[in-house]
C-alpha cells in the first residue's frame, strides 16, 4: 500500500519527505544518546572510580571527562574494602537469602496457585479473595509489628526470637501474595484437557501439579524467580531492621553501614562496583527472561 | 497443597497487620518497664492535632498601642510564650507561621515531623508519578521504533532497575556533593557555574534531588511495561490509520493513546504505591533532613517505631499509611474497571 502511495507522489515532494525522515532520525538518536548517557554515567563513572586511588578521583573530576578514564588503575581500594569488612560473608548472606526464599517460593506459592486455579475445594474462593486481598499490603506498611511478632517466635533449635539471623531475612517471604496471583492467572489459562486425562490415568492432584503443571509453567516460574530475586537483592527496609551484627547482614545493610562509619568515596565505590557488576552481568546474559518477566508483571492489571 | 502458603501469609503479613491495628491502639515500646496499655485514639490524635492559632500584637503597656519594631511592624508574642499561655495547647510545638491580611496566624501541631512527612510523600508521589511515567513512555516509544541498536538502548535504560537502590544512594550522594560532585561540575561547564544547586544539603533541594535518583533508578521498570503495551496494540490499527491518511502525530493520538490506556493506568497504580513506599533513598542520603525536607511515612514510622521503639506509636502511623496506600489502590482499581466496562 505504501509503495503504491510514495510512487504516485511528485519527486520534489518525495525528497522532501525523505529529508524529513531523516531529520527524525537524527532527533531520535540524539535523544536516545542523551538518555542513555544519562542512565548510564552513575554506573561508569562508579566503576572507572572504583580503580583509582582517592585523590585521583577528586582531581579527575575536575575536568569532567577525565572522571570517566581509568588512567591509572590500582586494586588497593578492593583489598581495603576485603580488609575493613567481611565482603564475603555480606555476598554469601545475600546470595543465600535470595537463592533459599526464591526457591522455597516458587514451591509454595505455586502450589496454593495450582490448588487455587484446578481444584475443586470447599472455601477457594474465600482463599483466592484472601490472597488479592493480601497482595495489596505493602511490606513497610508491617514491618514495625512484624519485627515485634518475629522477635518472639520461637525458632526450631529452641531458642525464643528470630532477630539478627538468615532465616529472618527467609521464611517471612516465602509466601508471597502477588507470586501466587501471578501463578494462578498463568494455570488458569493452561487447558484442562490434560488434567482430566491424568484423572482418568489415576493420577493424584499432586502428581498432575508435578507432571503436567510445572512442565508447561516454565515461562511463570521464570517470571516469578526474577521478579522476586530482583525485589530481594535490593531489600533494604527489613533487613536493616532485623539484622544488627555483620554474620548475617546482606550486601544492601553492609554497605550502608560500611558508608556511615568513615567515608572513604574510593573505598565505597569500589564496594558499590562489586556488589552491583555481578548484577549486570547476570542480567545482561539473561537480558530476554528479565525483559519478558517485567513485562508480564504489568499485563495482570 | 496450599497449606504451606496460608501459613506463611497469616503468620508473616495478617498477623503484624492485626497486630499493627491493635498496637496503634496502645503505649506498647519494645523494652518499658510498665506494662501496655489500652489508650485509645491518643497515637492518632497525637499524630494528627493540628491548631491554627490567631495571634494578637504586643501591646504597649504604657501607651495601649500595639508594640512596633524598628521596621514598624508589629511584634508579636514568642510562639513558645503562645503555647505555655493555653493549656488547650499542651503537648503541641511550632510548625510554622503565615501572615494573611495583616493577622498573624501560627500553626502548631502535636507532630510536625508526621505532617511534613504526610505533605512530602503526597509531593514526592505527585511528581514522580507524571515524572518518570511520561520519561518511560518517551523511552517506550523510542525503542520501539525499528532503529538499529534499539535493543542497546533498551538495555541501558533498564540497567538501574537490577542494581539495588541502597547502593545507588550511597553513589548519587557522591554524584551531589554541591562542590566537587560530577553533577554540579557539568551543570558548572554548561551553564559557566550560574547553576549550582545545593543539592541534598539544602531544604529547598533536598526531594528533589531524590525524585531525579528514583525516576532514574525505575522509570527502566515503567519503560518495559508500555513497551508490552505498544507491542500489543494490532498493527491493522495503524495501517487503517495511514490509510485515512493519519499522521504520525495523528497515529500516536488516536490509536496509540487509546490502546494504551489500560497500560498507563497499571503503571500509574503500581508507581503511585511504589512512590508512597519510599524510605531506602531518603535513610541513606539524607535521614530525614535537612530541616524534615525529605521525611516520609515511612521513614517515620520506623524512626518512632523502631529507633525509637515507641511500636504503638509506629504501628499507629503504619496503619495511616495502609490506609491511605489502600484507598488510592482501590480508588485507581475502580477508575480501571469503569474504564473496560465504557469500552
Amino acid at each position: 500500500m505504501a509503495a503504491v502511495e510514495l510512487s504516485s507522489l511528485h519527486k520534489p515532494e518525495r525528497k522532501q519527505r525523505s529529508r524529513r525522515r531523516s531529520l527524525t532520525l537524527i532527533i531520535d538518536y540524539s535523544i536516545m544518546i542523551a538518555l542513555a548517557a544519562f542512565f548510564l554515567f552513575p554506573i561508569v563513572f562508579m566503576v572507572v572510580s572504583s580503580f583509582k586511588p582517592e585523590k585521583v578521583i577528586f582531581d579527575d573530576l575536575k575536568t569532567i571527562v577525565w572522571a570517566f578514564i581509568p588512567r591509572e588503575i590500582t586494586f588497593e581500594n578492593f583489598s581495603s574494602v576485603f580488609r575493613r569488612v567481611p565482603f564475603g560473608q555480606f555476598m554469601f548472606n545475600s546470595t543465600f537469602i535470595v537463592l533459599a526464599t526464591v526457591s522455597a517460593g516458587l514451591v509454595v506459592n505455586s502450589m496454593i496457585a495450582f490448588a487455587l486455579a484446578r481444584l475443586r475445594w470447599k472455601g477457594k474462593t474465600l482463599v483466592l479473595s484472601l490472597v488479592i486481598a493480601l497482595s495489596i499490603v505493602p511490606l513497610d506498611a508491617i514491618v514495625v509489628p512484624l519485627l515485634v511478632l518475629v522477635n518472639e517466635f520461637p525458632w526450631i533449635d529452641g531458642s525464643i526470637g528470630w532477630l539478627d539471623s538468615l532465616h529472618v531475612q527467609i521464611v517471612p517471604f516465602i509466601a508471597d501474595a502477588f507470586s501466587i496471583f501471578l501463578f494462578y492467572q498463568f494455570f488458569i489459562g493452561i487447558p484442562r484437557d490434560f488434567d482430566e486425562a491424568a484423572y482418568i490415568d489415576g493420577g493424584s492432584p499432586f502428581a498432575i501439579y508435578r507432571r503436567i503443571i510445572v512442565p508447561l509453567s516454565r515461562p511463570v516460574f521464570a517470571t516469578v524467580a526474577i521478579l522476586q530475586a530482583l525485589f530481594l537483592w535490593s531489600s533494604y527496609l527489613w533487613p536493616l531492621l532485623a539484622t544488627r551484627g555483620e554474620a548475617s547482614r546482606p550486601l544492601t545493610v553492609g554497605i550502608t553501614s560500611f558508608y556511615g562509619q568513615d567515608v572513604k568515596w574510593a573505598q565505597i565505590l569500589a564496594f558499590a562496583s562489586m556488589i552491583t557488576i555481578p548484577v549486570l552481568i547476570l542480567f545482561l546474559l539473561f537480558q530476554k527472561w528479565f525483559v519478558q518477566s517485567v513485562a508480564a508483571s504489568g499485563l495482570k492489571g | 497443597m496450599s497449606a504451606p502458603a496460608l501459613i506463611g501469609l497469616f503468620l508473616f503479613v495478617a498477623m503484624p497487620l492485626f497486630g499493627g491495628v491493635y498496637w496503634s491502639f496502645t503505649n506498647k515500646r519494645l523494652i518499658s518497664p510498665l506494662p501496655t496499655e489500652y489508650i485509645g485514639f491518643q497515637n492518632y490524635q497525637n499524630l494528627l492535632g493540628l491548631l491554627v492559632v490567631r495571634v494578637a500584637p504586643e501591646i504597649d503597656e504604657a501607651t495601649g498601642q500595639i508594640q512596633m519594631n524598628l521596621e514598624g511592624n508589629p511584634v508579636y508574642p514568642r510562639t513558645r510564650t503562645v503555647i505555655r499561655g493555653d493549656p488547650a495547647y499542651k503537648g503541641y510545638r511550632y510548625w510554622f507561621t503565615a501572615d494573611i491580611l495583616g493577622q498573624r496566624y501560627v500553626v502548631i501541631a502535636r507532630d510536625p515531623t508526621f505532617l511534613r512527612s504526610l505533605i512530602n510523600t503526597f509531593l514526592f508521589v505527585l511528581v514522580i508519578v507524571p515524572g518518570q511515567g511520561g520519561l518511560a513512555l518517551i523511552m517506550a516509544l523510542l525503542v520501539n521504533q525499528r532503529l538499529r541498536g534499539r535493543y542497546v538502548f533498551r538495555t541501558i535504560y533498564f540497567s538501574p532497575v537490577v542494581t539495588s537502590m541502597a547502593v545507588l544512594a550511597i553513589v548519587w550522594t557522591f554524584l551531589y556533593n554541591p562542590d566537587q560532585g560530577l553533577i554540579n561540575r557539568f551543570l558548572s561547564a554548561i551553564t559557566f557555574g550560574r547553576l549550582q544547586p545545593d543539592w541534598l544539603v539544602s531544604a529547598d533541594s533536598a526531594l528533589l534531588a531524590i525524585i531525579i535518583l528514583s525516576a532514574w533508578q525505575a522509570a527502566g521498570f515503567q519503560m518495559i511495561i508500555f513497551l508490552a503495551g505498544l507491542q500489543g496494540i494490532p498493527q491493522s490499527l495503524y495501517e487503517a490509520a495511514q490509510i485515512d491518511g493519519g499522521n504520525t502525530w495523528q497515529q500516536f493520538r488516536h490509536v496509540t493513546i487509546p490502546q494504551l490506556r489500560n497500560t498507563t493506568i497499571f503503571v500509574i497504580i503500581s508507581t503511585t504505591i511504589l512512590a508512597f513506599r519510599l524510605f531506602t533513598q531518603v535513610d541513606v542520603m539524607t535521614k530525614g533532613g535537612p530541616q524534615d525536607a525529605t521525611v516520609t511515612v515511612v521513614f517515620h514510622a520506623v524512626d518512632t517505631g523502631f529507633r525509637q521503639q515507641k511500636i504503638g506509636y509506629g504501628s499507629a502511623v503504619t496503619v495511616l499509611f495502609f490506609i491511605i496506600v489502600v484507598s488510592i489502590a482501590l480508588m485507581q482499581r475502580k477508575l480501571l474497571r469503569s474504564d473496560i466496562e465504557l469500552e
